[in-house]
């Protein structure tokens, strides 16, 4: 087995008692002391997120915008210099290669933030369908190091470690600025549906920031948080995770991501065709998610059934700490009747409660 | 590592306190809560029901994973904790006090002597 990759935070968070697990190829932090008390704390104060194991592509050139719009299926010619958009991959029968964030650096110029276990195949992709357009695409992953500090304390924490006004920062908008005395991309964007910030950051200046920000945020009682926390929240949220809510077969359609997809835009793009025909067609089977009025966490790969009978399985499934009951979601056949939904525990059935998310309310 | 020596043990990360009159108390070590992390819900046993040396009594499940309960010993159900069923967080912060899980009677108290003590259970509690 290949050795695991470690973050430029690797040390920082060994030394602040993190676990660490093998998560797509990189040592990566699952907690420090608690996942819930991690939850708990990004909702009420804010969370410090080593997520440096993701991955980053430049797209530059002349036909930058055109070649997106022709990849992605959010409209990139919609976005100004300073803006982030969220958006997906699709391949030609609709299944999804990837989600991402695609920020607009300059007029021919975007960074691509890809979820680290989809980054090669990514690039790879990228390059496959680019033959027709003046674009360079590099592999700029090793260039960054990525935290996330997210909550509503985030620009109490922040305030004195800046000259920038983040109170100025709209949401999904990006400026350079120094934190910390560290040359920063400061994002307003995150994946727990709180007020935050990402920070791209050069690696060598990862662990300073890191230190600076947790002894800044000692009087508001910050915590490190890891992956379980960050999978939580992103379920709280409502959020999709690929290989999860999204895949390869998995479509939009079925996720209930239209609002990423514009079927409208002025370009055509990889995807559009099929996805266009389920949506006219209606998907066979769809994302419900659930929650379950219990504490007993109904894990991904479960079984759902309908009167005994499976019509779908599990995909997503944990603890919410802050409704104090498991929730979930679950991709099901189009035609099962959701009031019905049950699965199996260890011999139990426990009736699923379907439920249109967000699971909590969004202040981010 | 946190680990009383008047306590019996097993390799499943269980351990048993001896009561008066062939009772005793079971629960998970303090490596094993450990191990599983933020605990979300306990299955509790039922009273009276019996239960072989070996055989699943309950199950603890954590944020990370569910785990069968093994039954250190041949023995009947006195009570369940009842307490975690509320408040399932008390073995984390209390596994071999307040967090133990059932109440048991011995059936046969020789099985005592083939559990471990604390000495020979540390040998198998390492990350």
């Amino acid at each position: 087995m290949p050795e695991l990759r470690k973050t430029p935070l690797h040390a920082f968070n060994v030394e602040n008692g993190a676990r660490m697990v093998d998560f797509a190829g990189w040592s990566m932090p699952v907690q420090y002391e608690s996942i819930i008390d991690e939850h708990k704390a990004t909702r009420s104060s804010a969370g410090l997120f080593d997520v440096s194991h993701m991955g980053e592509a430049s797209i530059e050139g002349p036909d930058a915008e055109a070649f997106l719009d022709s990849v992605l299926t959010n409209d990139v010619s919609g976005i100004e210099i300073g803006q982030a958009m969220y958006s997906l991959i699709c391949y030609e029968h609709g299944g999804v290669v990837d989600d991402l964030l695609v920020y607009r650096i300059a007029k021919e110029e975007f960074l691509l933030c890809l979820n680290a276990s989809n980054t090669q195949k990514d690039i790879a992709w990228l390059n496959a369908n680019k033959d027709a357009f003046d674009v360079g695409i590099s592999d700029v992953s090793d260039s960054f190091a990525l935290l996330a500090l997210q909550g509503p304390e985030t620009r109490e924490i922040l305030k004195d470690l800046t000259a920038m006004n983040l109170d100025d920062l709209g949401y999904y908008r990006f400026q350079g600025s120094d934190v910390a005395g560290v040359s920063c991309l400061v994002c307003r964007t995150g994946y727990t549906g709180e007020l935050g910030v990402e920070l791209f950051v050069a690696p060598t200046d990862a662990d300073s920031l890191a230190r600076s920000i947790l002894g800044a945020g000692q009087p508001y009682s910050v915590k490190l948080a890891g992956l379980g926390a960050r999978d939580s929240l992103r379920l709280e949220a409502g959020y999709a995770l690929y290989g999860h809510e999204i895949s390869e077969t998995i479509s939009p359609v079925q996720a209930n991501l239209m609002w990423t997809v514009k079927l409208k835009k002025a370009s055509d793009f990889v995807g559009k065709a099929a996805i266009r025909k389920e949506k006219e067609t209606g998907p066979k089977r769809r994302i419900v998610f659930f929650k379950t009025g219990g504490r007993r966490i109904v894990r991904a790969g479960a079984s759902v059934l309908v009167e005994g009978e499976e019509v779908g399985s599990v995909v997503s499934g944990a603890f919410s700490p802050i409704l104090n009951e498991a929730i979930g979601s679950a991709l099901v056949s189009s035609n099962a009747d959701d009031s019905k939904l049950s699965v199996d525990i260890r011999g139990n059935e426990l009736a699923l409660i379907p439920t249109k998310p967000p699971f909590i309310e969004l202040k981010p | 590592m946190n680990l009383p020596d008047e306590l019996k043990y097993t390799k499943d990360h269980e351990w048993l306190k001896l009561l008066e009159n062939d009772e005793a108390l079971v629960g998970i070590t303090d490596f094993a809560q450990q191990s599983l992390g933020d605990i979300t819900y306990v299955e509790i046993p039922t009273d009276g029901d019996s239960f072989e040396t070996g055989a699943s009594f309950g199950v603890v499940e954590s944020v990370k994973a569910a785990s069968d309960l093994y039954m250190p010993v041949d023995a009947e159900i006195v009570e369940g904790n009842q307490a975690l069923e509320d408040a399932p967080e008390v073995v984390n912060q209390s596994p071999f006090e307040e967090g133990w899980i059932a109440k048991i009677k011995l059936t046969n108290p020789s099985q005592l002597d083939s559990l471990m003590d604390a000495a020979a259970y540390s040998e198998i509690a390492k990350d």
